[in-house]
């Protein structure tokens, strides 16, 4: 997401360096998003009883965000209205409005269960609470730092190639309408999560 | 909505310039005693069709009095904007401002530019309702809407307020509001166009409706009460930024035309007359340090003229001033041509040196004093005025009608819509091309016109042409 600003970043300033930069900050503002969503699923989980009720709660927010996505194709006028030299806000920004964030809750949840029946099943205290706390929020920022190191490695080699070897015509055309995609997908993911959830409790 | 981006869009200028040649023209036609109802015309422009230079269909409004100006596209090269990241829209209808009515015009040219046809009308209540603006007047397609620049504010007269630029959605067509946020000291409106990436917008100044709409007042021009300033804004915070006065004498700064490689950052506005001297000059702005600075860098002297070959406007002056009235940048940044409405003349300079402009060729056609036939021989009455250039800046095309009172002040002979179009040398140079004529119906002048997938005025790009 934002490689073609890496690009323009870099043809603008003639310098491979601004490029970089121009990721790094794409980078930052995805990852605060991603921290952003997931850090409060990240303190719910601390409410071990309501665990499931929070996992199929965030399924059906992600199908639900997918099907407005659906119906909802266009881009919020906010965007754009972003100077182009505030990339972090811009990827933030971006990341929240297309669910790109919301899309790993499933995800991360799902990779927390393991954690949290372990200290379920030892003892509920203030310490161990803590201690859960701990587990669930440094899950939370390894998830996001993974996603943001997929995203950024995938962009960054297509902003690079783009840049350095492709030209611009590939900008104009083989850019894709991924709005369908994105779509379909987070509800893949919701329906995904909540049947996995519902099925391996039951 | 598409799934790929349309192919009109390119992401630089060089790449626009590589696209196939224009084969259609869209020009604006309009009745200047409003006594039939405003047209456009859409002619074939493809060398060895047929019915090269002839119209091959018109699409008629159902409104009289509307007079047409500067129209433009819903969408265009600026939609590959890597902020928006959404291109899936097409370049396909034409907005229409009615410069006297306020009303506007969606044209959806679509299939095929001979089928073109109304698509929407948006009725003057609803532009005065949702902006406080009137006299809608040039259209730019902007990556998140249809820009709207005005001429007037509210009331009847349109002086109730300053005038500025609202947004339109560029596929339901809805006026969404006032673009400004914080105009400063700007109360005129004329040109606006902007550099997307270093997120600028620059917009100049001709006057306020009751300076022009019943034609040109001698007493406001000779007493310096016409526009004279260029504005600078923050294209996203949409503030002014700038003002930049110059001077008083330099009457009606016109059209803005920034360098099209957003990587430079400057760009020329044209002035129409200098009320101590009544010469013509072009300026170069340009932004340096977060600071723009303007220069006049070439002036177009008036030529001496007997008195019996000057309408009563001009008599008490002995000479004809040039009056440039438009001027257009070549895509590759290096040609600026400059339309002397009242002298006859279309000018080419060479901009490489932006700071120092190089007269490169000219051909005169028209003009008040002179009136030079065309080639083929057919009288070309008033001069030349609207100016468009192919991408590939090869052909350049103009017609010959400024505003329809302003006409009968400068050309109380009459002014017939004629389009014409030059061909341009790999250097420079200029040639009108014989076989390029075409005449308007009767009682029609011509305005503005817009090439099939786009030209030098209508598109903006967001990458560099690296």
């Amino acid at each position: 997401m934002g490689w073609p600003l890496a690009v323009s970043a870099g043809l603008l300033d003639k310098s491979p360096r601004a490029l970089f930069r121009a990721l790094l900050a794409l980078a930052a503002g995805h990852l605060l998003a991603t921290l952003l969503v997931l850090l409060p699923f990240a303190l719910l989980l601390v409410l071990a009883e309501w665990q499931r009720s929070i996992q199929i709660g965030a399924s059906l927010l992600v199908i639900g965000f997918g099907v407005y996505r659906l119906i909802e194709r266009r881009h919020p006028r906010a965007l754009a209205r972003i100077p182009p030299t505030q990339l972090a806000l811009w990827s933030f920004a971006v990341a929240i409005a297309h669910g790109a964030a919301l899309m790993l809750v499933p995800i991360y949840l799902g990779l927390c269960q393991a954690f949290e029946l372990d200290a379920g099943h030892e003892a509920a205290g203030a310490l161990m609470k803590a201690s859960l706390v701990k587990t669930s929020l440094g899950m939370a920022v390894l998830v996001s730092l993974v996603h943001v190191a997929a995203m950024i490695g995938a962009g960054g080699c297509l902003a690079w190639l783009v840049y350095r070897y492709l030209g611009l015509r590939f900008v104009s055309r083989n850019w894709f309408n991924l709005d369908l995609i994105w779509a379909t997908s987070l509800i893949v993911v919701g329906v995904v999560a909540l049947a996995f959830n519902l099925s391996s409790r039951q | 909505m598409t799934m790929r981006p349309d192919p009109t869009f390119h992401a630089s200028p060089k790449l626009a310039m590589e696209a196939p040649a224009e084969n259609f023209a869209y020009t604006l036609l309009l009745s200047p005693d409003f006594s039939k109802p405003d047209a456009l015309a859409v002619i074939d422009v493809k060398p060895g069709s047929p019915t090269y230079s002839q119209i091959v269909h018109t699409v008629t409004m159902p409104n009289k009095g509307d007079e047409f100006h500067h129209f433009g596209w819903n969408a265009c090269s600026s939609a590959l904007s890597p902020l928006t990241g959404h291109a899936f829209i097409e370049r396909r209808y034409l907005v229409i401002p009615g410069l006297r009515s306020s009303r506007i015009y969606i044209i959806d040219t679509k299939p095929d530019p001979t089928k073109a046809k109304i698509h929407k009308i948006i009725e003057p209540e609803e532009v005065f309702k949702k902006t406080g603006y009137s006299r809608p007047h040039t259209i730019h397609c902007g990556p998140d809407g249809i820009y709207v620049s005005t001429l007037g504010g509210g009331g009847k007269d349109g002086t109730n307020g300053p005038p500025g630029v609202f947004i339109m959605d560029c596929e339901t067509f809805e006026v969404l509001g006032r673009w400004e946020i914080d105009r400063g000291p700007q109360t005129l409106h004329y040109d606006f166009w902007w550099n997307l990436p270093r997120d600028y917008m620059v917009t100049s100044e001709w006057a306020l409706p009751p300076q022009f709409e019943n034609g040109i007042v001698p007493e406001d021009l000779l007493a310096n009460k016409y526009g004279h300033r260029l504005h600078f804004w923050d294209l996203r915070a949409r503030r002014n930024v700038q003002t930049i006065d110059l001077g008083a004498n330099h009457q009606m700064a016109l059209e803005v035309r920034p360098a099209h490689d957003p990587v430079r950052e400057y760009g020329f506005v044209g002035v129409v007359v200098d009320t101590t001297n009544l010469e013509a000059s072009i300026w170069t702005w340009w932004r340096d340090g977060g600071t723009f600075h303007v220069e006049k860098t070439a002036t177009i002297p008036p030529e001496p003229a007997p008195k019996e070959k000057l309408p009563p406007l001009l008599q008490g002056f002995g000479a004809v001033p040039p009056l440039v009235t438009d001027i257009d940048l070549s895509m590759d940044d290096r040609f600026l041509y400059v339309s002397c409405w009242g002298t006859g003349e279309m000018r080419q300079y060479d901009v490489s040196d932006p700071r120092k402009p190089k007269h490169a060729g000219s051909v005169h056609i028209g003009g008040i004093a002179r009136r030079t036939p065309h080639p083929n021989g057919k009288a070309f009455a008033a001069g030349p005025q609207m100016v468009e250039i192919s991408r590939d800046g090869r052909r350049v095309y103009w017609t010959n009608s400024l505003y329809s009172t302003w006409d009968d002040q400068f050309y109380p002979d009459g002014v017939p819509g004629v389009e014409v179009m030059a061909n341009v040398g790999r250097d420079g140079g200029l040639e009108l091309d014989k076989d390029y004529f075409v005449s308007f119906p009767d009682g029609y002048r011509a305005h503005q016109i817009r090439l099939e997938g786009g030209d030098c005025s209508t598109d903006s790009f967001c990458y560099p042409s690296a």
